[in-house]
């Protein structure tokens, strides 16, 4: 065994102990999003649980990742910061994860919904838009005559 | 008075889009410990609160809690609502000074009188009022004619709110806190040497929004002080496992584990340090690898060494320590219970415990 090999599998067993850290919160908060998710098709009614409300170790991330898996959409958004939107393998359940400008961790959300609000465009913003479209159609017009 | 413009105006001459103020909004809600649900509510609230008069008063302090408010590298939404209050008298940061900058807090108390907001950092010399003067005027009589007219005080830094490091034995000055001294006005207490930066304006945002926030029984909001640095703190499972650093360079330092016995004030330590972080969410010192010294609790500079691990009285705090560990609560969960006078007794017998010994008698 080359020198120095044990100290390495000491460390990745290390990081490995790290990862499995749980608090054991992970399964009461995917009770309240099943929950949550019979509401939404039932009444209509949205759900957001704030992810930064209660304490959460990497083992209990990592069961939330395991249990609801990757689904179909993921969107990046670039806002102060970017901002990760993304289904999960259960559709109808978001997990939305705010950045600031220098990457940092703002906040961490599970959205139960059909689709996030901060995906949909403003209408301030297209109002804005709007604005804007005419702005460069016109100066586009003067230079064509 | 020019009419100050509002929110919106500023996000759009700023060119934050409205999609940015939702995101905002929603970090916003939860930094507050608020219902995710109320982002929006949170968000029409800052989009049509009037802009408050805002007069700041400094005493005997180091200038490090405007420091820490002032510094960002780059504009955030934090900073426009910051600049959105209209900041009528600051004199660290206003450009008149002498006569002109306490004329400009006469005028602003004359034209908000009974709705400006008081802010206050340093701490008040009562045994000998000259100790501090502003343009001739003691710090203890201008806190008192500024805050006749005041909607609320903001008690900015352990010093304002606790009396801080010129409280600190042997108190030379007769140091007081704000609220030993104002007792009929509304006050909110946000310790820190200095206070977090985004602390101070979301509890600014919480009083543009909802008004006082929820205040614990030192006076601090509990969105922000509700829970201990321990409880937050990513080195936790390093103290329940019993992994602790027992030198700045051992093995366990460079792991990062647990600094408890190296004096770490964590346990006892209530602020948002380890989820909110310093420096635009850089670190803090619990992650630079230095124990917390529990600067936002009332008399941390006296309350014993600061590497030396928590003391524990003979009696009732072995006993709730015990109890506590036996029914697997931290002690950090118990000592929190404990009240200041046996606090007080304990850090002056220096009775050390660490978690060895906890966990052999439990």
């Amino acid at each position: 065994m080359p020198a120095g090999q044990d100290g390495i599998g000491a460390a990745s067993a290390l990081e490995e102990l790290r990862s499995r850290i749980s608090t054991g919160n992970a399964r009461p908060v995917l009770a309240e999003i099943l929950a949550a998710l019979a509401t939404l098709l039932d009444t209509g009614q949205e759900t957001v649980i704030d992810l930064g409300a209660f304490p959460f170790a990497p083992g209990d991330e990592r069961l939330l990742d395991e249990v609801l898996g990757t689904g179909e959409v993921q969107a990046t958004l670039d806002v102060l910061g970017k901002s990760h939107v993304q289904e999960t393998g259960i559709p109808g359940i978001w997990r939305i994860d705010h950045f600031d400008q220098r990457g940092e961790s703002l906040s961490r959300f599970v959205e139960i919904t059909f689709i996030p609000e901060i995906l949909k465009t403003q209408r301030a913003d297209a109002e804005a838009g709007l604005a804007r479209l005419t702005d460069r159609l016109a100066e586009f017009d003067g230079r064509a005559h | 008075m020019a009419q100050k413009p509002m929110l919106p105006e500023l996000l759009k001459a700023h060119g934050v889009s409205r999609r940015g103020f939702l995101k905002y909004c929603a970090s916003l809600t939860s930094l507050m410990a608020l219902p995710p649900m109320l982002a929006p509510k949170v968000a029409h609230a800052l989009e049509n609160a009037p802009r408050p008069s805002v007069i700041w008063l400094s005493f005997q302090e180091c200038t490090g809690c405007t420091e820490a408010i002032t510094r960002s590298s780059a504009p955030t939404i934090e900073d426009l609502i910051f600049n959105a209050i209209s900041l009528d008298y600051h004199h660290t940061l206003q450009a008149a000074s002498g006569h002109a900058a306490e004329a400009a807090r006469e005028a602003a108390m004359k034209d908000h009188w009974g709705e400006y907001l008081l802010i206050v950092d340093g701490s008040i010399p009562v045994d000998n009022p000259e100790y501090s003067c502003i343009a001739g005027i003691s710090n203890l009589d201008m806190l008192k004619e500024t805050a006749e007219g005041a909607a609320a005080i903001v008690a900015v830094g352990t010093c304002a709110a606790f009396g801080g490091i010129p409280h600190a034995f042997p108190n030379p000055t007769g140091a007081q806190a704000v609220g030993d001294i104002i007792t009929d006005k509304p006050i909110i207490n946000v310790p820190g040497c200095p206070p977090i930066p985004i602390v101070m304006t979301s509890v600014l945002a919480h009083f543009l929004t909802f008004g006082l926030p929820e205040l614990d029984d030192l006076g601090r909001p509990k969105a922000f002080f509700g829970e201990t640095i321990h409880d937050r703190c990513y080195r936790r499972p390093f103290y329940d496992k019993g992994l602790f650093a027992e030198a700045f360079d051992d093995e366990g330092a460079r792991e990062g584990w647990c600094l408890y016995k190296l004096g770490c004030k964590g346990p006892t330590t209530r602020s948002v340090c380890a989820t909110v972080k310093w420096n635009d969410g850089t670190s803090f010192p619990i992650q630079s690898g230095h124990p917390c010294l529990g600067c936002t609790e009332p008399d941390f500079w006296d309350n014993g060494g600061f590497y030396k691990p928590l003391s524990a009285p003979a009696g009732n705090y072995r006993q709730l320590g015990l109890a506590a560990a036996a029914g697997g609560v931290a002690l950090g969960v118990a000592g929190g219970a404990l009240s200041k006078a046996t606090k007080s007794r304990a850090a002056k017998a220096h009775e050390t415990v660490d978690a060895h010994d906890l966990e052999k008698k439990s």
